[in-house]
């Protein structure tokens, strides 16, 4: 019982770590680039949500509501004014420019938050549960996990039912030729970046609602939600969802076991799938 | 008409005269420098490898990793686990560290090399974040929380008590002074070896490889093999050098040993900065890296919020970094590893052609 129990867990925990993951896995999909800095600017979203709540007194989700646009305009001026600077067959230049970006965030928010424990509040929802017979679940968690579906149910909407997603496919798939039919793969490049930081915001809120966080638990976040896209295969977001599940179920199976093992055991099936298969699980976009 | 290939230039041979002098003067500077000075020097020095081995696997190599501070932690780790297990001298237990990080090389290439570029960082850290957390929990060098190189073993560490005479020193100042000399002569090896690596036929290899492995490949460059060797050589020298670090420190700890800020962040900019393929931008970087945490070390994260906002500038509008700028500019190249064809005919006397531009 258990171990069902464990597993359960496991698999709402993946909805996070979707969560954190599905803007990664968009931009990576579309143009390729490795953003260093995902896991720092999930960790800059929890901040603003949380300025927002602390100095007008929303509701988180209210709050988050506000955050999105704002993070759309910052990914999409990150984009267009540095990242397509650097974008070219050279992974390096954008490597290290987000590198940089990582640890300049990392230390400007420390310069502006402090080192503190900082956590979203959220009221009774912290703290519900419900009983669904043979496990009992928080409502926390659940909410999570419905929300990762959602997110990725509504990117997969705009990728194959919208002329955007047809353009964000098509740039995908091959940058020159989409340009020859009249796409602009730079703006296409930064709208995708835009998209990636509202589902940074929603994973943001999330994040900062369920656990502490503080400025410096950035790249941990990154690299599980790296993993989770790996794991997936490039470009497939259903992908990703399994992967970040695949991470949360090791995490909560090594954590029963022995809780020094948690992060351990995450890494570990991520490095087991990678060696069976060096694409991912279901990879559809071509390297 | 005779033909042959030359990489050696005039400037090269005055910077080559230039770094035996500043060698000398180096080795005789603990007589009369401050024993902070010394120990800044020391930092700046392991730097400067550890940057020198980074360059090696990405600037030349085509390899990313940001996972290199696996192997500096392991092999800090191995010489801790020399001394305080086996009872081995400090300073006898470094070599331990570069073999422990070549074991651990292997499976990590083993692993690592059936990744892609991005793929490819991103598995090195996965790497080196596992690494850590099986070291954390090795029980006999203290877990999670690390510890402490032991006081007997730290009293009588091999050449200090000769240092102690030679400068009259205390014996804490007389350990910094060897763990100095060791980084010089790290720092100094490993320059030597690079270069003369990069004017060697494996040194084209590596540069075929990196520009286009299938062209490299096709006129018989064993892309795989070259890959392995350049990534098992920076993993033995970066033990080698976490394992010196670690000598110097005395005290480690799973979250120190493997910092990601602290032997890769640090390392990628100060290469970014002074320039990636390039045996001259580490050292530049460095220099920068130095003069830019001295000035600005009051100020805590501004320092490395600056870092960061430089680093992505010189990528945006400098990508050949400081020393590509100058370069550039005066064509100047300390370490030359271009190679010129000179043809010496019977009736032209010697003549030069213009080889191929640096990469």
């Amino acid at each position: 019982m258990i171990w069902i129990d464990t597993i359960v867990q496991g698999i709402l925990l993946g909805g996070l770590y979707a969560l954190f993951a599905a803007g990664l896995s968009l931009v990576f999909g579309i143009m390729r680039l490795v953003n260093l800095a995902h896991g720092d600017m999930i960790i800059f979203a929890a901040f603003a949500i949380l300025l927002i709540t602390g100095s007008v007194g929303l509701n988180p989700f209210l709050a988050a509501l506000i955050a999105a646009p704002l993070m759309f305009g910052l990914g999409w001026a990150l984009q267009r004014f540095v990242l397509n600077r650097v974008l070219g067959k050279d992974i390096l230049p954008p490597l290290l420019v987000t590198f940089g970006l990582s640890v300049a965030l990392q230390n400007g928010l420390l310069e502006a938050f402090s080192a503190d424990s900082q956590r979203i509040p959220a009221g009774p929802l912290e703290s519900a549960s419900v009983d669904l017979g043979i496990v009992t679940v928080g409502w926390m968690p659940l909410l999570t996990f419905a929300t990762a579906i959602a997110v990725i149910i509504g990117l997969n909407q705009i990728f194959y039912r919208t002329a955007l997603g047809r353009a964000f496919r098509a740039t995908s798939d091959d940058p020159v030729t989409a340009s020859l039919m009249g796409i602009a793969p730079k703006g296409i490049f930064a709208i995708a970046t835009g998209l990636a930081m509202v589902v940074v915001t929603i994973a943001a809120l999330y994040l900062g609602m369920r656990a502490n966080f503080d400025p410096s638990i950035g790249p941990a976040r990154l690299i599980y939600a790296f993993e989770a896209v790996i794991i997936g295969g490039l470009g497939s977001l259903w992908g990703t969802l399994a992967g970040g599940i695949i991470i949360g179920v090791a995490q909560t199976m090594g954590a029963a076991i022995n809780p020094e093992w948690q992060i351990l055991a995450g890494h570990i099936a991520f490095l087991i799938v990678l060696l069976i298969r060096p694409r991912g699980l279901f990879p559809r976009a071509v390297d | 008409m005779t033909h042959h290939v030359v990489t050696r230039t005039r400037t090269g041979t005055i910077a080559g005269i230039a770094a035996v002098a500043l060698m000398v003067l180096g080795l005789v500077l603990p007589a009369f420098a401050s024993r902070a000075l010394i120990q800044d020097l020391f930092t700046i020095l392991t730097l400067l490898t550890l940057a020198q081995l980074w360059n090696l696997l990405a600037g030349y190599g085509g390899l990313v990793s940001v996972g290199q501070q696996a192997f500096v932690g392991i092999g800090a780790y191995a010489m801790f686990a020399g001394v305080i297990l086996w009872g081995i001298d400090p300073v006898l237990a470094i070599p331990l560290g570069g073999l422990a990080a070549l074991v651990l090389a292997v499976p990590t290439a083993f692993f690592a090399f059936r990744l892609q570029g991005a793929y490819f960082a991103i598995g090195t850290w996965v790497i080196a974040e596992v690494t850590r957390l099986l070291v954390a929990q090795w029980k006999a060098l203290g877990g999670g929380t690390g510890t402490s190189l032991p006081r007997e073993a730290t009293s009588d560490i091999i050449g200090v008590e000769a240092i102690r005479a030679l400068f009259g020193l205390r014996e804490a100042a007389a350990r910094d002074v060897l763990a100095y000399w060791l980084a010089l002569a790290l720092a100094a090896l490993t320059i030597a070896a690079i270069y003369w690596l990069l004017r060697n036929r494996l040194g084209l290899a590596l540069a075929a490889v990196r520009d286009n492995t299938e062209a490299a490949k096709s006129v018989g460059v064993d892309a795989r093999r070259i890959k392995w060797a350049v990534f098992l050589i920076a993993a033995f020298v970066t033990g080698l050098t976490g394992a010196l670090i670690y000598v110097q420190t005395a005290r480690i700890s799973p979250d120190a040993a493997f910092s990601v800020t602290d032997w890769t962040a640090y390392v990628i900019f100060i290469v970014v900065i002074g320039g990636i393929g390039r045996i001259e931008g580490p050292i530049i970087g460095v220099i920068v890296f130095y003069i830019l945490q001295s000035t600005l070390a009051d100020f805590g994260a501004w320092y490395l919020l600056t870092l960061g906002v430089i680093a992505i500038s010189v990528m945006l509008f400098a990508p050949r970094g400081l020393w590509g700028l100058l370069s550039a500019r005066t064509g100047l190249h300390l370490f030359p590893v271009q190679r010129r064809l000179i043809t010496a005919g019977p009736d032209h006397g010697p003549s030069m052609t213009k080889g191929e531009k640096e990469p």
